[in-house]
């Protein structure tokens, strides 16, 4: 097959895997930061229960938990459900799994900022919300965000585990073509999206972290 | 009637007493030095007034805005200078933001620091950003300030330069309270003194009479600054 023609089978799957990675993010960026609260919270059971969530999501293959997304309302639960959770089932998954591993990056994060800075806020009357999103969060973020990048990268690459569940998203079509011609020529081209494609992610984190640079 | 009344304190972690019954009061205008031994309770008392600590007992009646300047600073470091001393008057108090930069800029260039509005933390040396947190503490027009060992982390020759923008405000009658280690400073500088061991007040009035006191343990103390 020419090249031409299996790039253009690949755009598809292209397209559907940069909706995952996007999609991932959206939510899974703002539902970690509510996973760190409830890991930090003075209510000890709330915080146990996300103590035991971060272990499993980290503990178990995200292979493994696409596969549990997607089938569990049936076999658990007896729904059927339309052909679109599958997609609905990937952006499920990777966002639980995320936004577990986000979760610990925040609190290392919030963690790191001296009980000064609190108390400084308090003095000033800086309510508790003003203090965590004025004064803390921008603080976190600049802290966080080599850790953060280091996940996003691995999101573009797990992007490509969604085949366990039949998403026709770049990988996925890329074994496909590559059984249908018994060559691996259509696995080099996705392995050069997904280089590309990091590429540019690790250009826009390092823009991102320059800009923080202004201060220590 | 008092600016300030601090009346039975009394604080503890856990088993150890850091307070043990503090009363004390200050009154408008008035400069108070609390000096003693590290561990004899002078931050903590401190830390109770400005809230920053729940006391167990006692009273404290303070009807006012304060500010608190640290030992550390503090500073915001993300926000420039402008921003650390603009910020909560405007979003706190609510105050005219221009009204807030003038009085802002007042207050730096009492500092000496006129030309640093723009710049960050990190940019300064500990003298200068203990002055820009001075003049945060001053923005909020406190009624009080207090100082909690504010020249503690600095080296003795940027110790000074603070030491000499307390005693202008003191020249003010701007109402303070300040803990620190500098004894000839709180002589030179203080209306009255408390002298502070093991959560107690053993030594109360003015520099001269605190300092030529008969009590044992505070010339124990003294002792040491001037052997």
């Amino acid at each position: 097959m020419i090249l031409s023609n299996v790039i253009s089978q690949l755009l598809g799957g292209m397209v559907t895997s940069i909706e995952i990675f996007l999609l991932t993010l959206l939510f899974s960026l703002p539902l970690g930061l509510a996973i760190a609260g409830g890991r930090m919270s003075s209510f000890g059971p709330l915080r146990w229960l996300m103590k035991i969530y971060i272990s499993i999501m980290r503990g178990t293959p995200l292979m493994l938990q696409l596969i549990v997304v997607f089938f569990a309302p049936y076999y658990v639960f007896g729904i059927s459900l339309s052909a679109d959770y599958r997609f609905i089932a990937v952006i499920i998954a990777f966002t639980m799994n995320y936004a577990a591993y986000f979760a610990e990056i925040y609190r290392g994060g919030i963690e790191s900022i001296n009980s000064g800075q609190y108390e400084a806020a308090q003095v000033l009357g800086y309510s508790r919300l003003e203090t965590f999103f004025i004064i803390i969060m921008p603080q976190v973020f600049k802290v966080i965000l080599p850790s953060v990048t280091n996940e996003v990268i691995t999101l573009v690459k797990d992007t490509s585990l969604s085949f366990v569940i039949a998403i026709p998203e770049m990988f996925t079509v890329a074994k496909q073509i590559a059984a249908a011609d018994a060559s691996i020529a259509a696995l080099l081209v996705a392995g050069i999206f997904y280089y590309i494609f990091n590429i540019i992610v690790a250009f826009v984190m390092e823009r991102l972290e320059n800009r923080l640079d202004y201060y220590e | 009637m008092s600016l300030l009344e601090v009346k039975n304190l009394k604080k503890s972690f856990d088993d150890n007493v850091v307070l043990k019954d503090i009363s004390l009061s200050v009154e408008k205008g008035e400069v108070l030095a609390i000096i003693g031994p590290s561990g004899s309770g002078k931050s903590t008392l401190l830390r109770c007034i400005t809230d920053l600590e729940t006391e167990d007992s006692g009273e404290i009646n303070f009807d006012g805005t304060f500010g608190l300047v640290f030992q550390n600073f503090n500073l915001f470091p993300h926000h420039s200078v402008m921003k650390n001393i603009t910020n909560a008057p405007i979003r706190v108090q609510k105050r005219d933001k221009k009204e807030v930069f003038e009085h802002a800029r007042d207050l730096l260039k009492k500092m000496g620091l006129q030309d640093k509005e723009n710049a960050y933390p990190c940019e300064l040396s500990g003298g200068q950003q203990q002055r820009v947190s001075i003049a945060r503490a001053l923005a909020m027009n406190p009624d009080i300030l207090f100082f909690d060992e504010p020249t503690s982390a600095l080296d003795p020759e940027l110790t000074g330069e603070i030491l000499t923008v307390i005693r202008d405000l003191a020249a003010e009658h701007m109402t303070m309270v300040i803990v620190t280690h500098e004894m000839a400073f709180a002589r030179n500088v203080a209306d009255k003194i408390i002298f502070m061991d093991d959560g107690v007040i053993v030594e109360e009035g003015s520099p001269d009479e605190v300092f030529s006191s008969d009590n044992k343990r505070m010339k124990e103390f003294l002792g040491k600054f001037y052997d």
